[in-house]
C-alpha cells in the first residue's frame, strides 16, 4: 500500500486511492465541486489543484491522481493557493453575484469556497454571460446562469438514475447543461440532482423562494412514502415543513432519496383533518364535531356487541406504536378480526423471514445474481433500484424479472408474466445455478391475489432450489411497499385465532357480521365501494382521503412529521421517526386516540405516555428495541401447497407519484402526473 | 540544407500521381516485409536511433513512445491512431502528405501498427480534409486490393486493418485523448492523465496516437537505416528532416522539407523568396503555429529551427508552422484573432480554459483599440498565468502563450496604442 505524505503528515492509503480522498482521512481540506464521491470523476473544476513535488512544474488535480509510494503532496503551498485564486476567479467572473435571491445562498459551495479562497473583488469589467433557463420538469427549477458546468448532473441522472436525459450542449465559453430536445428529466430520483448541484443552477422548483436554510429548523427523522425507510431531514417552519432533505445512510439510501419522500411534503398541509368529523344522520354527510361528541357515539355503536363483530384495519403509514395500542384495544373488545395487508397482499406471514427482506438492502451490493418477482422496484423502491442499477453497473450481474416488462432503467431478461415463469426456471436451473449469491426480490404483487399464500409456498421452494437461501446467505428477498407493514406484521396486527383477515373483513361488512370496522390510515382501497354501509366505521388518520370519505366517525392523527414513532423497513430495520412540527387543529397522535375511546369505554389501554407504551412495546418484541439494528430471520417452510392460478402477476396500477394520502394531496406529485404523463405522450407523438 | 537525394516526401506538391503505382515507383511498399520479419524490437530500436521526435508539436521520442506499449498482447488488443486532425492554424503538413504521399502513411501505419503489436490503425482525418480524405481511402483501397493491407499485410504475416474516420471540424479532437473519445462516438473532450493511452486509450486498450508527419517518415528511415536519418540535422537530439510550412508575409509562401536545425532566416530566404520588403522589413515570426509564443525580429535573426533551439528561445517548435509577419502588421489584432479561435474552440470542460479563453478575447479586443489601462497589461498576463498549466489538456496553454509573446516582445507597442486611445478621448 503506497505511503504519501501530505502537508508533512505521512499516511498509508489504499490501493488507487486519490490524493483528494487521502487528504480527507487525515481532515486535510482540498476544496472541490466537480468531484463527488459516488459520481465518476472528471476533474473538469479544477478547484482541488495540489502540489506534488518532483512532478512537472504544474499543479494537479487532486481528485483524479492516485497516491503513489513516496508522493509529497502540499496543499497550501504557493502554487497551490495562486492556482486555487486563478479557478475560482475565472468560476465567478460569468456567475452571477445574486447570492441574496438565490435559493442556495447559505448553503452554496461556490459561495463558501469564496469565501474561503477567493479574491475580495471582481477584475472582470466585461458583460457576463448569460444562458437560457432549461425545464426540466414540475420538481427542478434551473437558473442555468449560475452553472459553473461541474456536471455532477449530467454523471448523476446517467450513472445513478440511470436516464441519461441531461449533457453539455456547445463548447467553450457556450458550454450549457441542458436536455435533448427539452426532454424533462424523468426519474424517480430527480430531487438529488438539487442536492448534488453545487451551486444554484438546479434548485427545487417547490421551495423556491419560501424560505432560507438557516431559518429552518433541522429535525432528523424517517421516510414513510415507501417501506425503505430512508433516512430524512425535515426542515420546518413553525409548523410548516417547508422541504425534506436525504440523510447519510450507508445501509439504506446513501444520500438519495426518492421524489415521493422528497417532494410530497406540500401534501401534509393540504386536505388535512384538524377536528373530527361525525357522519350526521339526517343529511348523510360529515359534520364537524367535538371529541366528546365523537368518543360518544363510539361507545353507543360498540355497546352490545360481541368481539367477532368488530374489526380492524392497520393501513400503510401506520406507525408500530399506534398498532400495537390498536391490537390491544381490539384484543380487550375481544375481536380476533384485524389485518394490516390491507392492500390485498395475501402471503403468511407466520415465518418472519417470509416477509423480510432477508439479505438487507446491502446485500445487493454482494449478490451476483438477482431474480425479480412481480415487482417495480423503479417505483416502489427507487432507491433499491438504484442499488440494482449499481450493481449491474459496476459488476454487470445478470438480472431476471418475472411479471409486467418496465423500464427499470438497466437491461433484465424478462422471463414472463406468470407464476408458471418462475416454475420454468426452477425446474430449468434446480440446482444448476453457478451464483454464490444469487438473490430473488418479490413484490406485493405477487401476493395481490387470491392464491398468494400458494405462490408464496412456490418461492419458498424455488428459493431453496435456485440456491438463493443457503449456509451464510439468504437472499429471500420480500419488497414492501408500504413503510407500516413490516411494523405491523412484526407485531402480529394479523388474524387473530378464528379472526377474519382483510377479505374477510371486507365481506361481513356486506353480509353484516362486522359492524364496527376502524380504520387506522387505512387509504389503500377505496373504501366506499368496498366497505358495506351498514357497517360503522371508525377512521383514524390525517387526511381526507379514501377512508375518511366512507368513515361515519372521523378522528383526526398526526402524519409521519408529527410524531415520534417507529417504524420498521422492509429489510427489518427499526427506525424511529421525530416529531418535526405539530398536528393541525386538533389532530392527536394515534396511539392517544385509541387511548381516549378506551377510556371513554372504560376499558382503559394499560399505559399513559409514550414510554410506557413503549415499554409495553420492547417487552413483547425485545427486537423492535434496537433502533437501527435488523433482527435477522430464522428461514423456515412457509405458505401454503395450493393451486397456482394461471394469471399474470398483475403491474404496478397506481404508477408512482399518487401511492398514498399524502402524496394524492400534494399538488406537486398531481403536478408531476400530469407533466409525466404529457412527457410520454408528447414522445410518442414525435415517434 | 537538405540534399535532393536525402528527401522522403518526393512528391510533396503533387507533380506525381498519389495511386499505389506511382508510390512504388518512389520506392513505397518496397521489403516492407523484411522489416516486420525482423521483429518488433528491431523497428523500435532503429526508430530509437534515427532520434525521430514526434511531428505533432511536443516533439517526443517516437521509439521511446512505442516501447511504452505493453510488450505482451492479452484480450485487450492494441491501436494505434494517426492523428491527422490538422488544425493548428498555420499548420498544412499533414494536408499534403495525405493528398500526395498516402502510401507513406498507410505503409508506416502497417511497420508502427506491428511494431507496438496493433491489428488496427485508426486515421482521424479533420473534418474539413474532405478531399484529402478521399485521397487516402482511395490508396487504402488500392493496398487492400493489391494485399498490401487486411489478412497477411504485404505478406508480413501480420493481420491489419486501418480505418479512417472522419471528424467533424473541431480544433480540440487534435489533441490525443481528445481525439481517442471522438472516435469513441463521444463529445470531442481530453480525459485526464494518468491514464495515459498507452495503458487505456481508444477502448480502454493500450492505444498509441501520432501524427501523421511521424508515421510516414518510418518507412524510409527503416529503408535507409536510422543512422542515416540521425545524420541529417542540426545534432542528435533535434535529428532528420522535417516539414516546414512557412505562410505570411513571404514572397512564396511554401511547404517544404528541409533538415531540423535549419535556420529561419536560410528557411525563409531560400525557399520562400525571402521576407516581403526584404528582412529588415520582418516584424515577428511565429515558429511553430499559432500557439507557439512569438519571436521578435532580433531573435529570428539567428535562431535555428528546431525543438530545443525554440525552447531556449521562450517557444518551441511546435508543428513548424512558420508564419511571418512583417512592419505592416497590427500585431495586437493578429494576437487577437488568435485569442478569439482559441476561445472558439475551447471544448468547454474545465472551467479555467472555458472561462478564461473568453475573458482573454475581450480584453485583447479592447487592447487592439486601445481602449484599456496599462496596468491591465499585466492583469492580462495574470489571466494567461491563470490559464496556462491549470487545464486537463494544452488548449489553455496555447491560448496564454501568444498573449504572454506578445506582452514580452510588444509591450510598449501596447501601451502607446492605450496612449493614443487616451489622447484621442
Amino acid at each position: 500500500m503506497p505511503k504519501v505524505t501530505i502537508n508533512n503528515m505521512e499516511i498509508e492509503v489504499e490501493q488507487g486511492t486519490s490524493i483528494l480522498q487521502a487528504a480527507e482521512t487525515i481532515g486535510v481540506e482540498i476544496p472541490r465541486f466537480c468531484y463527488h464521491d459516488r459520481l465518476s470523476v472528471p476533474a473538469n473544476c479544477r478547484m482541488c489543484l495540489v502540489e506534488v513535488e518532483g512532478g512537472p512544474p504544474k499543479p494537479v488535480a487532486s481528485c483524479a491522481m492516485a497516491c503513489s509510494d513516496g508522493m509529497v503532496v502540499k496543499t497550501e503551498s504557493e502554487m497551490v493557493k495562486k492556482a486555487r485564486k486563478g479557478v475560482m476567479e475565472m468560476l465567478l467572473i460569468n456567475h452571477p453575484l445574486d447570492c441574496p435571491i438565490c435559493d442556495q445562498g447559505g448553503e452554496c459551495d461556490l459561495q463558501d469556497q469564496a469565501y474561503g479562497y477567493g479574491f475580495d473583488r471582481s477584475r472582470f469589467h466585461e458583460n457576463k454571460r448569460a444562458v437560457k433557463d432549461k425545464d426540466l420538469g414540475p420538481l427542478i427549477k434551473t437558473v442555468m446562469t449560475r452553472c459553473i458546468n461541474c456536471t455532477r448532473c449530467v454523471r448523476f441522472a446517467e450513472e445513478i438514475a440511470g436516464t441519461p436525459v441531461l449533457g453539455q450542449f456547445n463548447r467553450g465559453e457556450d458550454a450549457e447543461i441542458g436536455t435533448y430536445i427539452n426532454e424533462i428529466v424523468n426519474t424517480e430520483l430527480s430531487g438529488n440532482l438539487v442536492d448534488i448541484c453545487p451551486v444554484g443552477a438546479l434548485t427545487s422548483k417547490p421551495y423556491a423562494f419560501k424560505a432560507r436554510s438557516w431559518e429552518l429548523e433541522k429535525t432528523e427523522t424517517i421516510d414513510v412514502h415507501d417501506a425503505v425507510g430512508s433516512n430524512i431531514r425535515v426542515d420546518s417552519r413553525g409548523r410548516e415543513v417547508m422541504r425534506i432533505l436525504p440523510r447519510l445512510h450507508e445501509e439504506v439510501n446513501e444520500e438519495w432519496i426518492s421524489d415521493r419522500s422528497r417532494y410530497s411534503y406540500d401534501g401534509l398541509a393540504k386536505s388535512r383533518l384538524d377536528r373530527p368529523f361525525v357522519r350526521d344522520e339526517e343529511s348523510g354527510k360529515l359534520r364537524e364535531a367535538d371529541w366528546n361528541e365523537a368518543f360518544d357515539l363510539i361507545k353507543a355503536r360498540l355497546s352490545g356487541l360481541k368481539g367477532e363483530e368488530i374489526a380492524a384495519f392497520a393501513g400503510d403509514l401506520a406507525d408500530v406504536e399506534s398498532v400495537v395500542a390498536l391490537k390491544d384495544f381490539m384484543t380487550s373488545l375481544g375481536s380476533p378480526n384485524m389485518d394490516c395487508r390491507t392492500d390485498g397482499a395475501y402471503f403468511d406471514e407466520t415465518k418472519r423471514a417470509g416477509y423480510l427482506f432477508n439479505s438487507g438492502i446491502s446485500g445487493i451490493d454482494e449478490a451476483d445474481a438477482i431474480l425479480l418477482v412481480g415487482t417495480n422496484p423503479r417505483h416502489e423502491a427507487t432507491i433499491i433500484n438504484a442499488r440494482i442499477r449499481r450493481a449491474w453497473l459496476e459488476r454487470k450481474i445478470p438480472i431476471s424479472l418475472v411479471g409486467e416488462a418496465v423500464d427499470l432503467t438497466y437491461p433484465y431478461v424478462h422471463l414472463g408474466d406468470f407464476p408458471k415463469s418462475v416454475e420454468n426456471l426452477v425446474k430449468e436451473y434446480a440446482g444448476k445455478v453457478k451464483s454464490k449469491k444469487p438473490m430473488m426480490i418479490v413484490g406485493m404483487n405477487a401476493f395481490r391475489r387470491p392464491d398468494g399464500q400458494a405462490i408464496h409456498g412456490m418461492l419458498q421452494e424455488a428459493a431453496e432450489d435456485l440456491g438463493i437461501v443457503k449456509k451464510g446467505w439468504n437472499g429471500f428477498n420480500i419488497l414492501h411497499d408500504a413503510a407500516g407493514r413490516v411494523g405491523a406484521l412484526d407485531v402480529g396486527f394479523v388474524p387473530q385465532k378464528g379472526g377474519k383477515g382483510f377479505a374477510d373483513i371486507l365481506a361481513g361488512t356486506k353480509d353484516g357480521s362486522i359492524k364496527v370496522l376502524f380504520m387506522l390510515n387505512a387509504d389503500e382501497f377505496n373504501a366506499r365501494v368496498n366497505v358495506g354501509w351498514k357497517t360503522f366505521v371508525v377512521y383514524i388518520g390525517h387526511h381526507g382521503d379514501h377512508g375518511a370519505q366512507r368513515a361515519d366517525v372521523v378522528l383526526p392523527s398526526a402524519a409521519y412529521t408529527e410524531k415520534d414513532a417507529l417504524y420498521v423497513n422492509t429489510e427489518g430495520r427499526v427506525q424511529m421517526a421525530k416529531r418535526a412540527v405539530s398536528p393541525p387543529g386538533d389532530a392527536r397522535v394515534d396511539w392517544t386516540i385509541l387511548r381516549a375511546i378506551s377510556n371513554h369505554i372504560d376499558k382503559p389501554l394499560p399505559y399513559d405516555s409514550q414510554h410506557e407504551l413503549r415499554d409495553r412495546v420492547f417487552e413483547e418484541w425485545p427486537h423492535l428495541s434496537k433502533i437501527d439494528q435488523i433482527e435477522l430471520a430464522k428461514w423456515g417452510k412457509f405458505g401454503k401447497k395450493t393451486r397456482i392460478q394461471k394469471d399474470a402477476f398483475a403491474g404496478n396500477a397506481l404508477g408512482y407519484y399518487l401511492t398514498n394520502a399524502i402524496c394524492r394531496a400534494s399538488p406537486t406529485m398531481n403536478k408531476c402526473t400530469q407533466a409525466f404523463k404529457q412527457d410520454i405522450e408528447y414522445k410518442e407523438a414525435a415517434e | 540544407m537538405l540534399a535532393d537525394k536525402d528527401r522522403i516526401f518526393t512528391n510533396l506538391y503533387g507533380f506525381e500521381g498519389s495511386d499505389l503505382k506511382s508510390a512504388q515507383k518512389r520506392g513505397d511498399w518496397d521489403k516492407t516485409a523484411s522489416f516486420i520479419k525482423k521483429g518488433r524490437e528491431w523497428i523500435i530500436e532503429e526508430v530509437k536511433t534515427s532520434g525521430l521526435r514526434g511531428r505533432g508539436g511536443a516533439g517526443f521520442p517516437t521509439g521511446l513512445k512505442w516501447s511504452f506499449m505493453p510488450k505482451t498482447l492479452t484480450e485487450r488488443p492494441h491501436y494505434l491512431v494517426i492523428n491527422a486532425d490538422e488544425s493548428e492554424p498555420g499548420t498544412c503538413k499533414d494536408r499534403d502528405i495525405l493528398r500526395n504521399e498516402p502510401h507513406k502513411l498507410i505503409e508506416g501505419a502497417l511497420i508502427a501498427g506491428f511494431a507496438m503489436g496493433a491489428r488496427a490503425a485508426f486515421i482521424y482525418v479533420r473534418g474539413e480534409f474532405y478531399n484529402e480524405g478521399s485521397t487516402l481511402w482511395q490508396a487504402i483501397h488500392e493496398a487492400y486490393d493489391a494485399g498490401l493491407l487486411g489478412k497477411n499485410a504485404a505478406k508480413s504475416g501480420w493481420d491489419f486493418d486501418i480505418i479512417v474516420h472522419r471528424g467533424a471540424g473541431a480544433y480540440i479532437c487534435g489533441e490525443e485523448t481528445a481525439l481517442i473519445e471522438s472516435i469513441e462516438g463521444k463529445k470531442g473532450q481530453p480525459r485526464n492523465k494518468p491514464p495515459f493511452p498507452a495503458m487505456a486509450g481508444l477502448y480502454s486498450c493500450p492505444t498509441t496516437v501520432n501524427n501523421v508527419e511521424t508515421i510516414a517518415v518510418v518507412p524510409t528511415i527503416l529503408r535507409r537505416g536510422g543512422k542515416w536519418f540521425a545524420g541529417l540535422g542540426l545534432n542528435e537530439k533535434n535529428a532528420g528532416t522535417k516539414l516546414f510550412c512557412i505562410s505570411g508575409h513571404v514572397n512564396n509562401p511554401c511547404n517544404v522539407e528541409e533538415v531540423m536545425g535549419i535556420s529561419l532566416r536560410d528557411l525563409i530566404d531560400k525557399h520562400c523568396g525571402g521576407v516581403r520588403g526584404g528582412w529588415d522589413n520582418l516584424l515577428a515570426v511565429i515558429p511553430g503555429g499559432s500557439s507557439t509564443p512569438m519571436l521578435s525580429k532580433a531573435v529570428c535573426d539567428n535562431i535555428h529551427m528546431d525543438f530545443d533551439s525554440l525552447k531556449e528561445a521562450g517557444t518551441g517548435l511546435g508543428t513548424a508552422g512558420v508564419i511571418v509577419m512583417d512592419k505592416s502588421t497590427d500585431i495586437i489584432q493578429a494576437i487577437c484573432r488568435l485569442s478569439q479561435f482559441y476561445m472558439h474552440e475551447s471544448c468547454g470542460q474545465c472551467t479555467p480554459c472555458r472561462e478564461g479563453t473568453g475573458w482573454l478575447w475581450r480584453i485583447m479586443k479592447r487592447m487592439v483599440q486601445g481602449n484599456a489601462t496599462v496596468e491591465e497589461i499585466d492583469q492580462l498576463y495574470e489571466v494567461t498565468k491563470e490559464i496556462e498549466g491549470h487545464t486537463i489538456c494544452a488548449l489553455g496553454d496555447a491560448a496564454a502563450w501568444p498573449i504572454q509573446g506578445l506582452i514580452k516582445n510588444f509591450r510598449p507597442e501596447m501601451e502607446r496604442r492605450i496612449m493614443e486611445y487616451r489622447k484621442a478621448a
